[in-house]
This record gives C-alpha cells, sequence and structure tokens, in this order.
C-alpha cells in the first residue's frame, strides 16, 4: 500500500473532477462542431423553404420546419395553461393528505415514462380511442402529457418562492385565495413559469417516439391544412432520411440536424434571457 | 383612565372562552377580554406566548394554517368571527392588519395602496387617486412621494415601507388595525415615528398591538393585556399594568425579572 502526501492527492482529486467535466462538456463540443461543418454548407435559402424533392434526395425541408413549429404551438396552448393552474391547485390550494401525495408520485412516475410509452399511449388514446387520427392534435397533446410534469413542477418551485408575506398581505386585506393568486402570486412567478415551459418545450421538439404513431409523416407533398391532419417533423424527417432513404448525400442530414437544434438552441436561449432578465430585477 | 371611562367606552372587539390549538398543542387557553373602539391595546408577553397567534385569531389568517382548530368565540362589533356562515372578505376588510416585516407588494406606491380598493370598490380613478393620496397623507408619506407614486414601492426605506403597508390596510377603511410587532425591524428613530403615528391613528381606528418591547407598550398603549403560556394574566389600563399590576406574575415580567 502506497501512502500518497496530500499535495499529491489534492492533484489527482482534482484532475478527476476535471476529467469529469470535460467528459460532459466533449461530446456537446464534438456534436456542435460535427453538425456545424458538415450541415452548414447544405443550408441555403432554398434549403429552409423548399419541400424535398427526388425522394428527399434533394430540395429542402421546409414542411418539417413547419410541422415542428406547428407541433411545439399546440403542445404549448395545452400544456401551458394545465400546467399552471394544475401548479396553482397544489401550491395555493391543495392540503397536505392523500390525494395531494398520490397526485405528486403520479407526477414523478409520469416524468420517468420512457417517450416510447408516450407515442403508445397517444396512439391509443388520441389517435384511436378519441378518434383523431394522426394529425397534429393527437401529436400535440402527446407531446402535452411528455411535457406537463416538467412544466408542473417548474411551476411548483416558482410559486412556491414567491414570499408567503405577501400572500398574507392581500388576504388580510380581504382578497380571496383566487384573487391572491391571480393579482400577487401569479404575476411574479411567471417568469419562472415561463422559463420553465420552454424549456420543455424544446425538449418536446426534438422528440421522435412520441409523434411517431401520432403525428409524423414520412412525406407530405403539401402542408397540413386544419389540426386534423398530419404533418411532417424534424426529428422524424431527420429518423427517416438516416435510415429509410439510400445515397443521400449526407450534407442533407447534417444540415436537417442543425436546423433542428438551431431552433431547440434558440428556446433554450430565450429560457436562459428570461430568468436572468427577472433575477436581475427580483428584489425581495 | 378610569373605571368609569372604560364603561362608557364602546366594545370593539371580544374574545369569549377563547381556546386555539396547533395540532395537539393548546397556544391559547380561556382567553376572555374586550377590547375598547378607538384606542390602543397593547398585547405583550415573553416570545410564545401565544400573543400573535391572538392577534391572527381576529381576522382569521391562523385559517391559513393546517390543523388549527378553536373553540370559543371572538365577535368583531357583536358579530362572530368563527362560523360556517362568517364572511372572510367582510371580516378582514374589517379589520386590517400590519405585519411585522413591512411586505408592500412589488408594485408601484401608488398600486400598494389601490390594492384594497380594486377589490372592494368600483371606484373611478379619480376616485381612487383621492383615497390613495387621502390614507398616504394620514400615515404622513404624501408630502414626501407625491412626486413619485408610479415608484416602485420596494425601493422605499423600512419605515416609509412599514407606513405604506399602514396606508395600504387603511385604504379600505377599517374599524380595526391589528399591528404585529410593527417596529421590530426599524431602527430606533423609525420606531419612534411609527408610535407617534399609531397614537395619531387611534382617533378613528381601534388598534391592537401585539409588542414584545414593554416600554413601547408604555408609550403607546392605552390598555395593555399580558399574557403568559397561552393564558390572560392581566388585564388593564397601561398606566396601572405599568406601575401597579395586581398580579405577581405580570410584575416579575414588566420588572424583568423573566422574559
Amino acid at each position: 500500500m502506497i501512502r500518497l502526501n496530500p499535495k499529491m492527492t489534492e492533484k489527482i482529486v482534482f484532475f478527476l473532477l476535471l476529467v469529469a467535466t470535460l467528459v460532459i462538456v466533449i461530446p456537446v463540443m464534438l456534436i456542435t462542431v460535427m453538425i456545424l461543418t458538415n450541415g452548414a454548407g447544405t443550408l441555403s435559402w432554398e434549403f429552409l423553404t423548399q419541400p424535398p424533392r427526388l425522394g428527399m434526395r434533394a430540395g429542402g425541408i421546409f414542411p418539417a420546419i413547419v410541422g415542428t413549429v406547428y407541433l411545439v404551438f399546440g403542445t404549448l396552448c395545452f400544456a401551458l395553461p394545465v400546467g399552471i393552474l394544475a401548479a396553482v391547485y397544489l401550491s395555493e390550494y391543495a392540503r397536505d393528505n392523500w390525494l395531494t401525495r398520490l397526485i405528486d408520485i403520479a407526477i414523478i412516475n409520469l416524468a420517468g415514462v420512457p417517450s416510447v410509452v408516450y407515442g403508445l399511449f397517444g396512439l391509443g388514446l388520441f389517435v384511436s380511442f378519441l378518434n383523431f387520427g394522426t394529425s397534429i392534435i393527437a401529436g400535440s397533446l402527446t407531446l402535452t402529457i411528455m411535457s406537463l410534469p416538467v412544466i408542473i413542477t417548474a411551476s411548483r418551485e416558482a410559486l412556491n418562492s414567491i414570499p408567503q408575506s405577501f400572500r398574507e398581505a392581500s388576504l388580510a386585506l380581504g382578497a380571496t385565495r383566487w384573487q391572491t393568486v391571480r393579482r400577487v402570486v401569479l404575476p411574479n412567478a411567471l417568469p419562472g413559469i415561463m422559463t420553465g415551459t420552454i424549456l420543455a418545450l424544446s425538449r418536446a421538439a426534438g422528440e421522435t417516439a412520441p409523434i411517431l404513431f401520432t403525428v409524423a409523416a414520412f412525406y407530405l407533398p403539401s402542408l397540413p391544412t386544419s389540426i386534423f391532419d398530419q404533418c411532417m417533423a424534424l426529428p422524424y424527417h431527420l429518423y427517416v432520411i438516416s435510415t429509410q432513404v439510400p445515397n443521400i448525400k449526407p450534407g442533407i442530414q447534417y444540415g436537417t440536424a442543425l436546423v433542428l437544434i438551431s431552433m431547440v438552441l434558440v428556446m433554450n436561449v430565450v429560457a436562459v434571457l428570461i430568468r436572468t432578465h427577472f433575477r436581475k430585477r427580483k428584489l425581495w | 383612565m378610569s373605571q368609569d371611562d372604560s364603561v362608557r367606552m364602546k366594545t370593539a372587539i371580544r374574545i369569549e372562552n377563547f381556546n386555539l390549538y396547533y395540532d395537539q398543542f393548546r397556544a391559547l387557553s380561556d382567553v376572555n377580554l374586550e377590547i375598547c373602539e378607538r384606542r390602543v391595546t397593547a398585547v405583550i408577553g415573553p416570545s410564545g406566548c401565544g400573543k400573535s397567534t391572538l392577534l391572527r385569531a381576529i381576522n382569521r389568517m391562523n385559517d391559513l394554517i393546517e390543523k388549527v382548530r378553536v373553540e370559543g368565540q371572538i365577535f368583531v362589533d357583536e358579530a362572530p368571527v368563527y362560523g360556517d356562515h362568517v364572511d372572510l372578505v367582510a371580516l378582514r376588510r374589517k379589520v386590517g392588519m400590519v405585519f411585522q416585516r413591512p411586505n408592500p407588494f412589488p408594485l408601484s406606491i401608488f398600486e400598494n395602496v389601490a390594492f384594497g380598493l380594486r377589490l372592494h370598490f368600483h371606484s373611478s380613478p379619480a376616485e381612487r387617486m383621492e383615497r390613495v393620496q387621502k390614507s398616504l397623507e394620514e400615515v404622513g408619506l404624501w408630502e414626501e412621494l407625491r412626486d413619485r407614486l408610479g415608484g416602485f414601492a420596494l425601493n422605499l426605506s423600512g419605515e416609509q415601507q412599514q407606513r405604506l403597508c399602514i396606508a395600504r390596510a387603511i385604504a379600505v377603511r377599517p374599524d380595526i388595525i391589528l399591528m404585529d410587532e410593527p417596529c421590530s425591524a426599524l431602527d430606533p428613530v423609525a420606531t419612534q415615528r411609527i408610535e407617534e403615528l399609531i397614537r395619531f391613528l387611534k382617533k378613528d381606528y381601534t388598534i391592537v398591538i401585539v409588542t414584545h418591547n414593554m416600554s413601547q407598550a408604555a408609550r403607546v398603549s392605552d390598555e395593555t393585556a399580558y399574557f403568559y403560556l397561552g393564558k390572560l394574566i392581566e388585564m388593564g389600563a397601561t398606566q396601572k399594568i405599568f406601575t401597579a399590576p395586581s398580579k405577581k406574575e405580570t410584575e416579575d415580567y414588566i420588572t424583568g425579572k423573566f422574559g
């Protein structure tokens, strides 16, 4: 057994900690660099605004971009109100009883469900049982259910960070619970709720499995015209051109990946900007 | 104040055989007392004696805490405070509250004072402005803040914030103001000025003030109630409590033998 002196141990520990941290950074760098170097050349106005041609070996990815935007927007429309209302109920109204604890467990478990299971669940409930067919609404609702645990958890944290003294002041003035929530608690919690929601949506934007059976189309000649239409979507399109289309130029695949991660990155940056802006302003 | 005076005074708050439990713990035991209209009543006693609990029982702020149970009754203006048909909104409009730490909303100065008005009155902007001005005048803030009513309330000094909280409470024209150690977060000079304000406000409002500061109770109040371990030990004219208390426990506390 070799006894190391403390200085030596310190150096080894420092080195191990640094390596562990680099393990996180290196893949991010590699992904970014590889996609940028291989994909940037493909990016063009035509690539962003034209539908695919020649069995997706040429043309652009416009329908997939539009489809993903629709899906993110649809998910926002369902997930934000439900998420906020559920978080308000849990943080402001619910007492600590068996029902609240059951809901807590359900939320934690929902967050742990694999995304392909959400896809199959969406197929069963929205596509078949509710008869929405493979459609934007079915896909958005599936992504909504997947995003809800994150949105609810982030919203509850935002609500819990509002000092109790604000609630007391409002109630003592004769405000009802709901007036207190609407006029005092929610406006101050909104930045935190928005940050959490955008992060959850950026995650939903990149998911493939939940949209696989519920909305995504292999190829569509025209854009969807109603929420009951199918649409193309970037993650699924990327999967398709990477596995189902032989003899395709790799530039198209990398270009598609670049567009997808750029969208996700922009959403994350917006979320971070909202957070830093309001953190600077925060005065209590 | 002589005995005859207090007989003529109208009772604002009457507390009858009142018990309050936090789960199993009995925080208030068989409290009976009457608080007179347009007087300052101080509630004193060592930490944990139930004085804040009593104050929060009057406007039912204790409802926010789980597992609170009460027995007995409190009457505000002869109307019961506890019961299934009590209108909490009406009660809290009548009984305002000022807290230990100044807690203005993260809004403008104007919107802080107008908060209660927006809840309870359908007034025009002009009427609202008038009400806000009047409330700020009453607490002595109008002259210094009249030109920056749109300013952020949390940028004010601690004393200004506490005055603003008092203005916010009186804007809805309550009959009673409950003050829970309103000066404990303020420096001595600010404390002195808030005490002056309390003495000034009693011409229009019934004030109940909880304080751990005995000299403050002696300075601002007309009557004093001394609590120990959830029980009312003695209540009477402040002057009498501080000079010739009738109970030994009160005397020990007043003279600083413990507490």
